[in-house]
C-alpha cells in the first residue's frame, strides 16, 4: 500500500490513543476504575443506553447497565434474545480460579493469552480480562448456570489447548448456551422490571454521529420492513465477527459485519481485520449446496489420531490401508505435542498434506480423525463416555458411525480476532460507541485460545463497561438529541435508499450465488495461508464481483414483511466492502503470526514466523468516504511483563 | 440407516404451507425439488428458495440461525411431527437421507394459537419470552455474587438442573401437545432452579408467577399424553412438569 496511507506513532504519540492506565501491571484496572468518573446513581436513568445484540456481551451488559439505574434499549436480530449465535460455543470458560491447585494464577492466564495470540495483543487488557475472569464465574454460578461439579459438590474444571493447567469451567458440551441462558434471565429481569426496552427482530442499518458523538442507530423491523430511529446517550455494539465472509463457515447464517461495517464507516476505524481464526476440527463440505459448517469439539484430540494416506489419491477404504502406509503427519512432525498443536498449527497441516494430493473424501479436502487405537486401547464404552454426543452429531451430518469408520474433518473458519479498534474503556473512535465481544478488536492477539471467547464477552458486559462507560456519560456534556435530529433523518434516508438500491436491480444472480463466489475467493486467497500474489488477485476480483452484484443480483419481493432475501442482500453488500479490506489488511501484514500465515514468511520447519521489528502493533484502518483508499493507522504494541518469544510446539 | 453412496440425487416433492401474514389465509403450496441425500432439510429450503428467486416468486419465509441444532430458531413440522422424522433432533439436523428419492413431504410452522404465524413457516414464540420475564431468573445483581464455590451443590442435582437447562425454547413440545400445552418447557426452567440452592429465596414466588403467564398466553394444559417428551429435541423429561405441579401446589399452601 502507498506510504502515504500510512500514519506511523513517533515517539508514543499516536492518533489512537489507548488510554492505557499507567504503573504496575496488576494494579492498572483498580487504579482506573478509581480515576473513572463516575455517574451518581440517581442520575444514572437520565442517560439512555443502546444495546445492540444480546449474545454473551449485549445480554450481560444490558442487563448490568440496567441493574445500575440506566434506560437501556436492546436490540437483536433474532426472534428472542436468547439466540443469539453465542449460544453455540461448546467448550468452555477459562478463569484463573486455581480451584485445581495447579499453580494457576490471574498473571499465569495473562501470560497464556498474550502468548497464544502470538504477541499481537494489548497487554493491560489481556491482564484485565484474566483479572475479572473469576468474578464471571461467581456471578454465573449465582444465576443458576448449572455448571459441571465433580462429587464433592464443587465445581469441575478441564484442560483446553495451549495452557498447562485445568482453568476451564465446562457444561457438558453447552457452555455457550448455558452461559447465554443465564444473560438472559438477567436481561429478562431488567426486561421485567420496565428498566429494559427489547427490540427483537430487528438490524441495526447504520450508526447515527451527532457533533462526532454516536448518538443513535437506525434499525430495520425484519417483520414489517419498517425503518426506525432510535436515539440515547451512548450505543454498544455486541454484533459478534465477521466469519461469515467466508460464506462457509462455523458461524450461524444470521452472524454479519453490517452493524461493525456501518459503524466503520461513520468513523471507527476497524482493527485487524486480517485475523481469521480457522478451526481445524469440523465436518468437511459435502457438495456445492452446504449452507454451513459444523465444528466439532477441539477435545476429540485428546484420542483421535490425524492421519492421511501416504500415497497421493489413495481411494481404499481406511480399514484396508496398512498400518505402514499411514501417514500421522501430527505425530511425525510435532512429536512432542502431537495431535495437540494450537489450532492454527493444526489446521495449516491438514491443509498442506491435502495440497500434496493426499486428502481423502470425495473432495480431498479432508483427513482422518481416527478412533481405532482409542477404542482398543480404552473399549468401546470408554470412548462412548467420552464422545458419545459427539460421535452422534457426526453421524446425523454425514451418515458414517465413527465407531467403525475413521471421522472425515477439515479445518473451517470459526472465529474472528480482529474487529472495531477500541481503546481501555473499550470505547472505539467515535465517541460514546463502545464495542464489545467478538465484535472488538479485542484480547486475543492474531489467535484465540480455546474457552476465551465466552470470558472475553462477559468481562466485556457484566465488568468493564459497565465501569467504562461513565468516562464517557460524565465525561462530556451530552446535549438533548431526539430523533428528530437532521442526522438522523439523513442516515434513515440513506438506509431507504439502498434497500431501494436492493430491489431495482432485479438482475439473474441470487444473493447466495454471490456470496458463494466471495467466500470462495476469501477462502482461496486469504484463508488458511495468504500470499502477495494471491491477496493482490483477491483484490481485483473482489472489486469485480462487487461490480457484478450491484448489476446482477436478483432480490425478490416485498420490503414491509419478512424478506430474508433483502436482509442477505444488505449484508452481503457490506461483505462485499469489508472482504476488500480484510485482504488489504492481510497484504499489509507482510509477517506471520497466529491465525495470519504469509507464506512467505515461514520458517524452514514451515511454522509461522513473525516480524516484530516491523509489525509489533495493530493496525486499524480509517474510513475516507467512498473511492479513496482507507488510511492505515498503527498502535505501537509495548511488552513490559510478557517477553517476545517464538512459539513452538515441537 | 446409514448409507454411503456418494452421489445420492433425489428428487422429493414438497407441499409447503405459505401464508402471508398474521391472520391471513394459508394454503399449501407444491414444489418439486431436486436435492441430495447428503443434505440438510433446511438446504433443500435453500435450494427451493433460490429456484423460486430465479423464477420471480416469493421466496418461502422459515426461521433458522445456527443449523446445529442448539439455538433453537427453526420450528417446522415435517409429516406432522414437529422437527421431523428423527427423535432428539432439531429439524435444521435431519439430513435429506432420512428420506427416499421421490418422497412427498408435508411442510407446517409449528401450530398453536400461542405461536401466530408471522408470515409462511416464520412464528412468533414471544410468548416463550414473557414466561421467563416473569419469573425465569434468579435476582443477583452484577457483582453481588459470593465465590463460586461458596455453596457445594450435589452433583445429582447440579446434574439435574443440567438436564432441565437444556431447553433450546423452540417450541416443539407445544406443537406435539393436543392440548398446545407449555408445561414441558415452563417446568424446565422451574426445575433447573428449584434444584438449585440459588433458586431457593425465589422459588414459590417463581413458579406461581410463571405458571400464571404461561395460562395468560393461552396455552392449553397438561392431560399426560407425553408427546412433548417424544417430540424434544433435547429430551427434557415429563418428569418436570410433574415436579412444576408439586411446586405450584407447594408454593400455593405457602403463600
Amino acid at each position: 500500500m502507498a506510504q502515504d496511507t500510512r500514519t506511523r506513532a513517533e515517539g508514543g504519540s499516536s492518533v489512537l490513543d489507548s488510554k492505557v492506565p499507567s504503573g504496575p501491571m496488576a494494579e492498572r484496572w483498580s487504579k482506573h476504575k478509581f480515576d473513572l468518573k463516575l455517574v451518581n446513581p440517581a442520575n444514572r436513568r437520565k442517560f439512555d443506553v443502546l444495546v445492540v445484540g444480546t449474545g454473551l456481551a449485549g445480554a450481560s451488559a444490558a442487563a448490568t447497565l440496567a441493574e445500575m439505574g440506566y434506560n437501556v434499549k436492546a436490540f437483536c436480530i433474532h426472534d428472542s434474545p436468547r439466540r443469539a449465535h453465542s449460544i453455540a460455543a461448546q467448550g468452555g470458560i477459562n478463569a484463573a480460579k486455581n480451584y485445581k491447585n495447579d499453580g494457576d494464577s490471574v498473571h499465569r492466564l495473562f501470560y497464556d493469552t498474550v502468548k497464544g495470540g502470538d504477541y499481537r495483543s494489548r497487554e493491560s487488557n489481556v491482564h484485565r480480562l484474566a483479572e475479572v475472569s473469576v468474578q464471571i464465574i461467581d456471578q454465573c454460578v449465582a444465576q443458576g448456570v448449572p455448571f459441571a461439579r465433580e462429587y464433592g459438590g464443587l465445581l469441575d474444571n478441564r484442560s483446553f489447548g495451549g495452557a498447562q493447567v485445568s482453568r476451564t469451567f465446562y457444561a457438558r458440551g453447552q457452555t455457550g448456551q448455558q452461559l447465554l441462558l443465564g444473560a438472559y434471565s438477567a436481561l429478562n429481569r431488567m426486561i421485567q422490571s420496565g428498566r429494559v426496552a427489547m427490540y427483537t427482530r430487528r438490524e441495526m442499518l447504520d450508526l447515527v454521529v451527532v457533533d462526532g458523538v454516536a448518538r443513535g442507530i437506525i434499525t430495520r423491523n425484519l417483520t414489517t420492513g419498517a425503518v426506525e430511529r432510535h436515539s440515547g446517550h451512548a450505543v454498544l455494539l455486541c454484533t459478534g465477527g465477521y466469519g461469515n465472509v467466508f460464506y462457509l463457515s462455523t458461524n450461524a447464517k444470521n452472524s454479519n459485519v453490517t452493524a461493525a461495517w456501518r459503524a466503520h464507516k461513520r468513523g471507527a476505524y476497524f482493527a485487524n481485520p486480517c485475523y481469521t481464526q480457522i478451526h481445524p476440527t469440523c465436518i468437511p463440505r459435502s457438495g456445492d449446496y452446504q449452507s454451513k459448517l459444523t465444528l466439532m469439539s477441539e477435545s476429540l484430540r485428546n484420542d483421535g489420531r490425524v492421519w492421511v494416506p501416504r500415497k497421493a489419491k489413495d481411494s481404499r477404504p481406511p480399514a484396508d490401508i496398512p498400518e505402514a502406509e499411514r501417514y500421522y503427519y501430527l505425530e511425525e512432525r510435532y512429536p512432542s505435542f502431537g495431535n495437540l498443536v494450537p489450532r492454527d498449527v493444526a489446521s495449516r497441516n491438514s491443509k498442506s498434506v491435502c495440497d500434496e494430493g493426499l486428502g481423502v473424501g470425495p473432495s480431498g479436502e479432508a483427513v482422518y480423525l481416527d478412533f481405532r487405537d482409542a477404542i482398543q486401547r480404552d473399549g468401546r464404552a470408554a470412548v462412548e463416555a467420552r464422545y458419545s454426543n459427539l460421535f452422534e452429531m457426526y453421524e446425523r451430518i454425514t451418515g458414517d458411525d465413527p465407531y467403525v469408520t475413521p471421522m472425515r474433518i477439515y479445518p473451517a473458519v470459526h472465529y474472528t480476532m480482529g474487529g472495531l479498534w477500541v481503546d481501555y474503556n473499550l470505547e472505539s473512535t467515535v465517541p460514546g460507541l463502545f464495542v464489545l465481544g467478538e465484535a472488538n478488536f479485542s484480547d486475543h492477539g492474531a489467535n484465540r485460545l480455546g474457552a476465551s471467547a465466552l470470558m472475553q464477552g462477559l468481562a466485556d458486559g457484566y465488568f468493564v463497561v459497565p465501569a467504562t462507560i461513565a468516562s464517557h456519560l460524565a465525561g462530556r456534556k451530552l446535549g438533548a438529541v431526539t430523533t428528530d435530529h437532521p442526522a438522523f433523518a439523513a442516515a434513515e434516508a440513506d438506509s431507504r435508499q439502498r434497500l431501494d438500491a436492493l430491489l431495482a436491480i432485479d438482475g439473474s444472480r441470487t444473493v447466495d450465488d454471490f456470496h458463494r463466489a466471495l467466500g470462495k475467493v476469501m477462502w482461496d486467497k486469504c484463508g488458511m495461508a495468504r500470499n502477495e500474489a494471491g491477496l493482490k488477485r483477491a483484490l481485483s476480483e473482489i472489486r469485480d464481483l462487487r461490480e457484478a452484484f450491484w448489476q446482477d443480483v436478483k432480490v425478490i419481493g416485498d420490503p414491509n414483511t419478512i424478506n430474508a432475501d433483502l436482509e442477505k442482500a444488505g449484508r452481503l453488500a457490506d461483505f462485499m466492502e469489508f472482504a476488500e479490506l480484510k485482504v488489504r489488511d492481510a497484504l499489509e501484514r507482510d509477517e506471520s503470526c497466529g491465525g495470519h500465515f504469509r507464506e512467505e514468511h515461514q520458517t524452514e520447519e514451515g511454522e509461522a514466523k513473525r516480524d516484530d521489528e516491523r509489525f509489533a502493533h495493530v493496525a486499524a484502518w480509517e474510513y475516507r468516504g467512498e473511492g479513496r483508499p482507507e488510511a492505515r493507522h498503527e498502535e505501537p504494541l509495548v511488552f513490559e511483563e510478557v517477553k517476545l518469544t517464538t512459539r513452538s510446539y515441537k | 440407516m446409514i448409507q454411503h453412496a456418494n452421489h445420492g440425487a433425489m428428487r422429493v416433492t414438497l407441499d409447503i404451507w405459505r401464508q402471508s401474514g398474521p391472520g391471513a389465509q394459508g394454503h399449501f403450496e407444491t414444489h418439486t425439488v431436486d436435492g441430495n441425500e447428503h443434505m440438510s432439510f433446511l438446504e433443500l429450503l435453500d435450494v427451493l428458495n433460490e429456484q423460486l428467486v430465479r423464477e420471480g416468486k416469493d421466496p418461502v419465509a422459515f426461521d433458522h440461525d445456527c443449523r446445529e441444532g442448539i439455538c433453537g430458531s427453526c420450528a417446522l413440522t415435517l409429516d406432522g411431527k414437529p422437527h421431523g422424522p428423527r427423535n432428539r433432533t432439531t429439524v435444521c439436523q435431519i439430513h435429506m437421507r432420512e428420506y427416499r428419492d421421490g418422497a412427498h413431504i408435508r411442510v407446517e410452522p409449528f401450530r398453536a394459537t400461542a405461536f401466530p404465524v408471522v408470515k409462511d413457516l416464520a412464528i412468533d414464540r414471544s410468548a416463550f419470552d414473557r414466561i421467563q420475564r416473569a419469573g425465569g431468573y434468579i435476582s443477583v445483581n452484577t457483582g453481588a455474587a459470593p465465590d463460586a464455590n461458596a455453596i457445594p451443590i450435589k452433583k445429582d442435582d447440579a446434574d439435574a438442573a443440567f438436564d432441565a437447562a437444556a431447553c433450546i425454547g423452540c417450541g416443539a413440545c407445544v406443537a406435539a401437545c393436543p392440548n398446545a400445552a407449555a408445561m414441558l418447557f415452563t417446568s424446565a426452567k422451574v426445575s433447573q432452579f428449584a434444584l438449585l440452592p440459588q433458586g431457593q429465596p425465589e422459588r414459590e414466588k417463581r413458579v406461581i408467577a410463571m405458571v400464571d403467564q404461561m395460562d395468560a398466553e393461552g396455552f392449553g394444559n397438561c392431560t399426560n399424553h407425553y408427546e412433548c417428551e417424544a417430540a424434544c429435541p433435547k429430551s427434557i423429561s415429563v418428569t418436570n412438569i410433574a415436579r412444576m405441579n408439586r411446586e405450584y401446589m407447594r408454593a400455593m399452601l405457602r403463600v
